[in-house]
């Protein structure tokens, strides 16, 4: 693939201020963005959740949400200053010039019209094609970007298309008038990995043979570094640093960058199961349903104390439900679930008072894990005082200490709502609530995947250190290889209700792998950017 | 043309200008729209068309300016916190708390603000306004301004009752349905579904031709028509939270079902249950003024606002606006309580995002 | 389509039970009456003859499942027994000013329904405008004042001040369809106010809601203009929440109406339905509140249908 370096400029940003209206006042939210992006060149703009990267994409387009407004700065696009252009003008650029694909493609089409007219309402609104032309071209599209029935795809709607499948429309879609330029916001966050990887090279592809300019806006490292030429490094709205992609991951200048790329490296010590114990849990052959639906099927693995099980596998393969069928929300239809040995009541109305103190949860999102409406005090301090009987100042002293556990200063956090924290704060109170019970086994369900990544480490880090001290067992539910690759002692891989493999982390990751987590291993980006071609040619006869 | 049409049109041209010069976009395009009515409805209705308009104009200003003071006045007397909310709270808000404040004060004090008693015939029937009676005489030859003043408390006092009485029960149910699911979850929509699905003033009318028309039969009669209202509000916000996971947490920490409405819904459930609270009381309100227009509410000689507009109904005829001040009465109330109503659920749906 | 067709005939059905049940409760209700209806249309002072020779007319001897079944094989047919008052077959008198009801709703629908979908797409259209505004101040104003209010200003300025309409809506069946708008144009004026309020109101949010929507924000950022967004990627999801709406409010049409017949002595069931209430007349009762109930559920029935079927997951299943 040859590609051919123009060095036209096509879009120019400077100095760009974006503000967002909140509480009946503007504040800024981008503070002074420059971009400068080049014919045919794709650029990463990367940061946290609120860093601005979306803001800015769509400022790209001279687009606003409702509620923000550029306050100040210029956006030059092809010799047109957008943010001075008449609306009409604004207008019939988006689409025919510079085109959108969105995070959600399930959202983003139209439920009510069939994919192949949504493909075309922009190139026969702009008169640049036909529609049986436009349809056509739709088709041909939808070929390249390797869509299964190309030429009957395109007729069906929305929600009889796969989720990966859809996203490969809409940047078809996004093609349909040819633009000079696409922004792609987070286009694969939503999917699995082995999705994702499918989405990855056909977006790479198709910007590739158009040579069309884009900007890929991610959170995740290692999808940036396959798709863009340069990344741009952001936080809270400030350009960090810019660089080149092969310099930047070679040799980032910023803290804030090299910290980002060096979360990767916490590594807790692989334990080994003790000798002659029982297991402090086990899960014996259960089955599990939703109404008729089955989802479990012939699921067992044990549980030591102390130790951590990552239980690994994509939406839909059934590892939350095997956390449900542990703590007794969903009662398995046949197996059982075993603690230290004894059998426990399928449904935890059942169980006694202590049972259900045994084993805690900790929530994926901190935000509906907390009530908004509680204070931080009685959130923590419920439990101790539901399971110990604390009262008064023992019930303070004890909320102090689990405070002081979580690394936040009692002083200052006791008074007050979920709603005052961060996003990792919170975590962290969810995980105070846990350990107030003074339970044995923790079951923590995707508890980093909501965080960014610096923070995510922060909490992996503080379990690591609890376990130590309190001799915890924890069952990590995720799809993150890279959080498995840190913290976990055992791995379970699941897949479609079921156990494709299980065994110590050091067996789990030297092959031989079983058929399946070996594509789900490889599917997992690395931070190289040649890791996509490669994997791609290595894989070759699946890719027609 | 006189003085008057040519001053009212200066006013307002010469003010829509302004504003356009000074590129003040909201009040110009007011004003222009103004002036082009005003064109349209001086010359279909003449000058009193004008007259109209200015007087309109002139009720919406003090209106305004009330409102405005009223905001500004609980902006200083209430807490910190309530005064924030307060100051950003539209005039039309501001409005209706003034109003609700107003219909409070001549509730709980009417027999001190009543000149006369609610039952007292003190003249002729139709008695013209005087210096004696403010606003004339009824029917019977009682004071038509004493009557009003004791149709707050009477009027507006059931509507309460009875709004809280279907309240309890049906915010009860509602969470409980919603916090226990199951069966009892089923058993009690199925029944709401039922009773709502027959229209409230029919429903009224079928149980009130039974159980004839007294206060209390009048009270329990609303309750059990709106009961079902606020539960399936009640459970359907309870219902978004109870699939919060801070519940799971509660339940699986072996809670019981009272604590966790006590202390994990009902504190996210309040700003929705108190809007709601208001709706209830319009719905409620308006069915009693209804009823008791038809004859069938509250009966005489109690002084009520509905049935005082069916006795003086006949004055209409004689261009007399009199049946109207308690139809208006009622009116203003429940426009008041929406104008509120509309701000806090405007304020909770803004809070989500 | 066999889906939809499943979900349709289980939504009939399931209409279909609740006026079963709710004849059940206007059937009932009747016989939670202290006593009996003859001691309670007789009243204290009647005589033991005169009670008994009333019991025996009703057929009161019977027990109540009984006579609920055949006042329902009745009800079916037609037939809902004689007014205690008037000694005549209710369906004679209820006949003729059902259809009278019928047409002051259907009238008053053709004007509200048209003029509401339209000012609320435009309200929505200039959303936070002080168009937007003015028309919140409006419509609330209207939903909240009762409807007799809105009846006597009207007639107040209308008639009685101006002379344009009659204030007394007085129709027969021989008059000409033009006489008979224009003696109705009141009472159908009121309701049309009320109604219009609340259909652009909740015209107006449901598209709001819609335009949130991500597809929407793509449909802009294809650069489709405004009016097409509403009219292409809007409408035709917002249809089930309008045709809601609609059916929301012509079911309020048929039941709101009765307080403004009694205001215009309008010759419609409402006004009948209020009379015999007061005088006590049950059968009559009964059997205005079964027809009012069932075009109640039969418009939300409607409005089920009608938004199972522009529903494009269920219209094209997978």
């Amino acid at each position: 693939m040859t590609k051919e370096k123009k060095h036209e400029v096509l879009l120019d940003i400077q100095n760009l201020h974006i503000e967002g209206y909140s509480d009946e006042h503007w504040v800024e939210i981008v503070h002074g963005v420059d971009l400068k992006l080049h014919r045919g060149e794709v650029m990463g703009l990367i940061g946290e959740s609120g860093a601005g990267k979306s803001t800015i994409g769509l400022a790209a387009m001279g687009f606003t949400r409702d509620g923000t407004r550029i306050s100040e700065g210029s956006v030059d696009f092809d010799g047109m200053e957008l943010t001075t252009t008449p609306k009409a003008d604004l207008r019939s650029l988006r689409g025919a010039r510079i085109a959108y694909v969105a995070q959600s493609a399930a959202a983003s089409f139209n439920p009510a019209h069939r994919l192949i007219d949504q493909h075309t309402e922009a190139p026969v609104q702009y008169r640049i094609k036909k529609r049986l032309e436009s349809q056509e071209d739709a088709m041909e599209l939808y070929n390249r970007l390797r869509l299964p029935h190309p030429h009957e795809i395109g007729f069906r709607y929305p929600h009889q298309v796969s989720g990966g499948q859809l996203q490969r429309a809409m940047t078809a879609m996004a093609m349909s008038c040819r633009p000079d330029l696409i922004i792609f916001d987070e286009p694969t966050t939503a999917l699995d990995v082995t999705t994702q990887i499918e989405v990855l090279s056909a977006i790479r592809d198709i910007v590739d043979e158009f040579n069309t300019a884009a900007i890929y806006i991610t959170h995740d490292l290692a999808v940036v570094a396959q798709m863009a030429d340069v990344i741009k490094v952001l936080l809270k709205g400030n350009e960090v640093e810019q660089a080149d992609t092969r310099t930047m991951l070679e040799n980032p200048k910023e803290e804030y960058t090299k910290s980002l790329w060096a979360v990767r490296d916490f590594k807790s010590a692989q334990k080994k199961r003790p000798a002659n114990t029982l297991p402090l849990y086990s899960v014996e052959n259960i089955d599990a349903a939703y109404g008729t639906v089955k989802v479990l099927e012939d699921v067992s693995f044990d549980i030591f104390a102390g130790m951590t099980v990552a239980v690994v596998g994509e939406s839909g393969s059934g590892k939350s439900t095997t956390a449900r069928c542990i703590t007794g929300l969903l009662p398995p239809t046949s197996g059982h679930i075993l603690f230290k040995g004894e059998e426990m009541p399928p449904r935890f109305q059942d169980r006694t008072k202590d049972q259900l103190r045994q084993a805690q949860m900790i929530y994926q999102m901190a935000d509906t894990a907390l009530n908004p409406k509680v204070k931080i005090k009685e959130i923590i301090g419920r439990p101790a005082q539901f399971y110990g009987g604390l009262r008064g100042a023992e019930l303070k002293t004890r909320v102090d200490e689990l405070l002081d556990l979580i690394e936040l200063d009692p002083a200052n956090y006791y008074n007050r709502y979920p709603t005052e924290l961060s996003g990792g704060q919170k975590q962290r109170i969810g995980i105070a609530r846990a350990l107030a019970a003074e339970p044995t086994f923790i079951i923590c369900d995707e508890i980093t995947s909501a965080l960014d990544q610096l923070v995510a480490e922060g909490i992996l880090r503080l379990l690591d250190k609890l376990q130590d001290e309190l001799d915890l067992a924890y069952m990590f539910i995720t799809h993150d290889l890279a959080t498995v690759r840190s913290i976990a002692d055992e791995v379970v891989v699941m897949q479609n209700g079921k156990v494709i493999e299980q065994g110590p982390k050091d067996v789990m990751f030297t092959p031989p792998h079983h058929e399946y987590t070996d594509l789900l291993l490889s599917s997992v980006p690395e931070m190289d950017p040649d890791w996509l071609t490669t994997l791609l040619e290595e894989r070759g006869v699946d890719d027609n | 043309m006189n003085y008057f049409i040519i001053g009212f049109y200066a006013l307002l041209i010469g003010g829509s200008s302004l504003a356009a010069f000074y590129q003040k976009r909201t009040a110009f395009l007011l004003l222009f729209s103004v002036t082009l009515v005003s064109f349209v409805m001086g010359i279909v209705g003449g000058e009193s068309a004008l007259w109209a308009v200015t007087i309109l104009a002139g009720i919406i200003a003090f209106s305004a300016g009330v409102s405005y003071s009223f905001r500004e006045f609980l902006a200083i007397i209430l807490p910190k916190e309530s005064a924030k909310i307060m100051r950003t709270a539209p005039l039309t808000a501001a409005f209706g708390l003034f109003i609700i404040f107003t219909y409070a004060i001549t509730g709980i004090f009417a027999p001190i603000i009543a000149p006369y008693g609610e039952s007292e015939i003190i003249s002729q029937a139709f008695e013209p306004a005087n210096d004696e009676m403010l606003l004339g005489a009824d029917q019977l030859g009682r004071d038509m301004f004493s009557r009003i003043v004791y149709g707050a408390r009477n009027t507006v006092g059931l509507a309460l009752i009875a709004t809280f009485l279907a309240f309890f029960i049906g915010a009860i149910g509602g969470l409980l349905a919603a916090s226990k699911g199951g069966k009892f979850d089923q058993v009690m929509s199925r029944i709401v579904d039922v009773v709502m699905s027959i229209p409230s003033l029919i429903f009224a009318l079928l149980l009130l031709s039974i159980f004839g028309t007294n206060v209390v039969t009048l009270i329990i009669v609303m309750a059990i028509i709106y009961a079902p209202r606020v539960f399936r509000l009640a459970r359907s916000v309870a219902g978004n939270i109870v699939v919060m996971d801070y519940i799971e947490a509660a339940r699986l920490r072996g809670e019981g079902t009272w604590y966790i409405i006590r202390k994990e819904v009902l504190p996210n459930a309040t700003a929705p249950l108190i809007a709601e609270f208001g709706l209830e009381f319009c719905f409620v309100f308006l069915l009693v003024a209804g009823l008791s227009f038809l004859g069938l509410g509250i009966q005489p000689p109690t002084a009520d606002w509905g049935s005082m507009v069916r006795e003086n109904a006949t004055l209409i005829s004689f261009g007399e606006i009199t049946p109207l001040i308690p139809a208006g009465a009622i009116a203003l109330l429940t426009v008041a309580v929406n104008f509120v109503v509309d701000w806090m659920l405007y304020r909770s749906s803004g809070l989500k995002e | 389509m066999g889906d939809i067709l499943n979900i349709v005939i289980k939504r009939l059905g399931l209409g279909l039970l609740t006026l079963l049940v709710i004849s059940v409760i206007i059937f009932g209700a009747v016989e939670l009456l202290p006593g009996d209806i003859a001691e309670a249309v007789l009243g204290q002072g009647a005589t033991k003859e005169n009670v008994a020779a009333m019991r025996e007319q009703l057929g009161l001897d019977r027990s109540a499942p009984v006579r609920y079944f055949e006042w329902l094989g009745g009800a079916v047919t037609g037939d809902f027994g004689n007014s205690l008052v008037s000694q005549k077959p209710v369906s004679e008198a209820i006949g003729e000013r059902f259809s009278n009801t019928l047409f002051l709703a259907v009238y008053a629908a053709f004007i509200a329904v048209p003029i509401a979908i339209f000012l609320g797409i435009l309200v929505a259209l200039y959303r936070n405008t002080v168009f937007d505004r003015v028309a919140n101040i409006l419509t609330l104003t209207s939903i909240s004042a009762p409807e007799f209010f809105l009846a006597y200003v009207l007639i107040l300025f209308f008639s009685v001040k101006w002379g344009m309409f009659p204030a007394i809506a007085k129709i027969d069946a021989d008059m000409t369809l033009l006489d008979k708008l224009e003696r109705t144009f009141l009472p159908a004026l009121t309701m049309v106010l009320v109604v219009v309020a609340h259909m652009m109101r909740m015209t107006r949010a449901s598209i709001i809601n819609l335009l949130a929507s991500p597809y929407v924000e793509m449909a802009r950022l294809k650069g489709v203009p405004a009016w097409k967004v509403i009219v292409k990627h809007t409408l035709p999801n917002a249809w089930a929440p309008i045709i809601n709406v609609v059916a929301l409010n012509l079911a309020y049409l048929i039941t709101g109406v009765v307080l403004v017949e009694v205001v215009f002595v309008y010759p419609g069931i409402g006004q009948m339905l209020v009379d015999s209430v007061t005088k006590r007349d049950f059968p009559v009762v009964q059997a205005c509140c079964l027809i009012f109930a069932a075009t109640f559920i039969l418009l939300n029935l409607a409005a089920d249908i009608g938004a199972i079927l522009t529903n494009p997951r269920l219209r094209h299943p997978k």
